[in-house]
């Protein structure tokens, strides 16, 4: 009996006809796409995207050259190379990021003593050359000068959870 | 006019390609100038008039058997260099079979005697206003049904003697029952329970896959195809 | 002028000429817009929008994608056969042209309306594997040689359970003429008396032409995309062509055998002021939607039981209804031309 039973309702195709009914439900459905170029969608706190070397109020950069970014880095993407600066405060003098290593784990910034080097929001920094893709000092540096109030705001907001 | 360029140029590509298979290097080439010919061979169909043959060519000869000739072809990748080593070895005999086949073939072609009406069948005019596919069904399901039904069965049996020969149900051969895969439902595999926080489900009977050693538990469910969460005390979802 | 193009040699050929352009751009159109529509209802079951950026609803999005296919480079494999590389696409792409020259978009409308005509698009059918198995042997790569397997298996296989579909359908017409096959539909749709026939057929259909759930051919995520891995540009172009076309005349056959073709679905005053092309082309958008509606709806088969389906299933159903068909037939006295 339970055979014929089955039998009977394979030949009647009722789960494929349950399954096309559901994709017909779904094509009127209300579509979730977000138009991404004109829209986009909400970026929590924690993002992590592009990096940034911040500086403090007073034009002071924050990086004290302790390489723990560069020893934590799984990827090995950062190269530190520092000087004592001559009013003898110790200070990088190179701070290169490759991009295209980086695996956006965000260990640098927890390792930051000084949240000099942070990953921002910014996700839209595709470049057309691998070159471009190096990032050095000054390009960090310039990153933070650009993106400062909204990296400062993300680090406030996600302080209590630090 | 315009019928005989057409018969002429199709007779030449079926020649051809005829001879194209047997003189092709390659194998796979040779299949395809064979369904060349079939082709050309509708087409001589078509330009006589007889349509339903034609196309019963197409569908049988180029559609089903030369796709299972190409297959094969394709598969043993025939080495012909390797096949015509012998050939000076045993051309003889080969020259030998292939002048006694001739010869036959002679004598019966010398003695090949037309009906004595065959002459005026074929300047009778076609029946007018019955296409022949119809043409054709009426005389073989009419006066030759007993022939057109036999061969089927010869056919048949053919195949199943083919089936018979080659089908061996080994004792090692994974078989799978594709009728009970497909009817086993959600029920039968899944347990749904609802479990306090943290509480683990060795208390409600369990539904870890019970242990060689131990009693298996009275519980229906236990043991239910869920060995992957063996040792978790988590609820599943 | 009408003398002209019925009475003259010249006209004759011309006339078919200007016919086969004025089915063939159309058609070609179509296939453009009917990727373009997958992509549309694909998303839109996926709960996405769907190409919408290259012009107004993206509905240019067709031409920039043929443009794209046009720029890029043809690569010929080394290892390959040059010229049945080059044959199997074109083939593919040109059989799906040719079986249109018998389709009747209306009553009478038919490039060549003859006595065989559904044995002709049968014929044509069955020689799509050609172009699938010629470019898989000579890909000369491993995974378009078994596309190429599966694919020559599998439509081998559902052209059977489809040709006793098509016989129980000639058995209710008494005529192999497309055109007769459809007027015969005049009372009742054949899809009503013989609805088991006509889900046999439509899943049939999407077997033949390698579409999901039957995909196994191309099988992405096992074989690469099957037979045409070393397809590049516009080889790859024709094949995907082919492929549409081929979608769009399994629509077309569909709806002449079972959907009544050019006819109204009432034989009544507002539905017959419709031209029939109107309602030929409208049949084949709602065939081609189920044809989405399925890619969009099941999980691809495995192989077996794709097999099993063809000859354990649909094989012995296709004729015992037949037999059925036939025996009621001859029962009530419904056979045509008796």
């Amino acid at each position: 009996m339970a055979f014929l039973d089955r039998t009977a309702r394979s030949f009647v195709l009722g789960e494929l006809v349950a399954g096309m009914a559901l994709t017909l439900r779904y094509f009127f459905k209300p579509k979730v796409t977000i138009n991404y170029p004109y829209e986009k969608g909400p970026i929590s706190p924690r993002f992590k995207g592009e990096h940034a070397l911040r500086r403090y109020p007073n034009g002071e950069e924050r990086c004290i050259a302790c390489k723990l970014c560069e020893a934590i880095c799984p990827a090995q993407a950062i190269t530190i190379e520092a000087e004592p600066r001559d009013d003898g405060s110790r200070r990088t003098t190179r701070y290169d990021i490759d991009m295209t290593k980086c695996i956006y784990c965000g260990l640098c910034e927890e390792a930051c003593p000084v949240d000099a080097i942070v990953e921002g929001p910014n996700f839209e920094f595709a470049t057309e050359t691998r070159e471009e893709l190096m990032y050095n000092k000054d390009k960090l540096l310039a990153n933070g000068d650009r993106w400062e109030p909204e990296l400062a705001r993300r680090l406030e907001l996600d302080a209590p959870y630090r | 006019m315009i019928t005989a360029i057409l018969f002429y140029l199709f007779a030449a590509i079926l020649l051809g390609s005829a001879t194209m298979v047997v003189s092709s290097r390659n194998p796979v080439h040779s299949v395809l100038f064979l369904i060349l010919a079939f082709f050309n061979a509708a087409a001589l169909f078509l330009i006589a008039g007889a349509e339903f043959l034609a196309m019963i060519l197409v569908i049988v000869y180029v559609g089903a058997v030369a796709v299972l000739f190409l297959f094969v072809v394709m598969m043993l990748d025939v080495d012909f260099e390797d096949l015509r080593k012998g050939v000076q070895r045993y051309w003889i005999a080969g020259a030998t079979v292939g002048a006694v086949l001739f010869i036959e073939l002679a004598a019966v072609l010398g003695g090949w005697k037309l009906a004595p009406s065959a002459e005026q069948l074929r300047t009778s005019p076609v029946p007018s206003g019955v296409s022949n596919t119809q043409a054709l069904g009426r005389i073989l399901y009419t006066d030759y049904v007993f022939l057109f039904q036999t061969a089927g069965l010869i056919l048949m049996v053919a195949m199943i003697g083919a089936i018979v020969l080659t089908l061996r149900d080994r004792k090692t051969s994974r078989h799978q029952n594709i009728r009970t895969q497909t009817e086993r439902a959600v029920s039968e595999t899944l347990q749904m329970m609802s479990l306090s926080l943290g509480a683990g489900t060795t208390a409600s009977g369990g539904y870890l896959r019970p242990k060689e050693t131990e009693p298996e538990p009275a519980d229906a469910h236990a043991g239910h195809g869920h060995d992957d969460h063996g040792g978790h005390g988590h609820g599943h979802h | 002028m009408y003398d002209f193009f019925h009475n003259t040699d010249i006209g004759i050929v011309l006339l078919t000429f200007i016919e086969a352009l004025a089915l063939l751009v159309p058609l070609l159109i179509g296939v453009a817009y009917l990727t373009y529509a997958e992509r549309k209802v694909l998303a839109a079951m996926q709960l996405r929008k769907g190409p919408n950026v290259v012009g107004p609803f993206g509905l240019a999005q067709p031409f920039a994608d043929a443009l794209k296919m046009l720029m890029k480079e043809t690569i010929i494999p080394s290892g390959s056969n040059r010229l049945l590389f080059l044959m199997g696409p074109m083939l593919t792409f040109m059989l799906a042209m040719l079986a249109w020259a018998v389709i009747p978009v209306n009553d009478g409308w038919a490039i060549a309306d003859i006595n065989v005509g559904i044995l002709y698009l049968f014929a044509i059918s069955s020689l799509g594997v050609y172009g699938i198995i010629i470019a898989g042997w000579a890909s000369n790569s491993k995974y378009a040689f078994l596309g190429a397997l599966r694919s020559a298996a599998q439509m081998v296989s559902y052209e059977v359970s489809m040709g006793f579909v098509l016989v129980t359908v000639l058995l209710c017409v008494g005529s192999l003429n497309l055109t007769d096959i459809v007027r015969a539909q005049q009372t009742v749709w054949f899809c009503i008396p013989l609805f088991p026939m006509f889900v046999v057929f439509f899943i049939s259909t999407l077997a033949e032409t390698n579409r999901s759930p039957f995909d196994l051919p191309e099988g992405e995520s096992e074989i690469v995309a099957g037979f045409f891995v070393e397809y590049s540009s516009m080889s790859f172009a024709l094949f995907f062509l082919g492929e549409y076309a081929n979608m769009i005349l399994m629509s077309a056959l569909t709806t002449i055998l079972f959907l009544g073709g050019w006819l109204a679905p009432f034989n009544m005053e507002p539905f017959t002021w419709i031209p029939g092309v109107v309602w030929f082309v409208l049949k084949i958008c709602v065939v081609l939607f189920f044809f989405l509606w399925t890619r969009a709806t099941f999980p691809r088969y495995r192989y077996d039981q794709l097999m099993r389906l063809g000859w354990k299933v649909f094989l012995p159903l296709s004729l015992v209804w037949l037999v059925l068909t036939a025996g009621a037939l001859m029962a009530f006295g419904w056979l045509p031309n008796a």
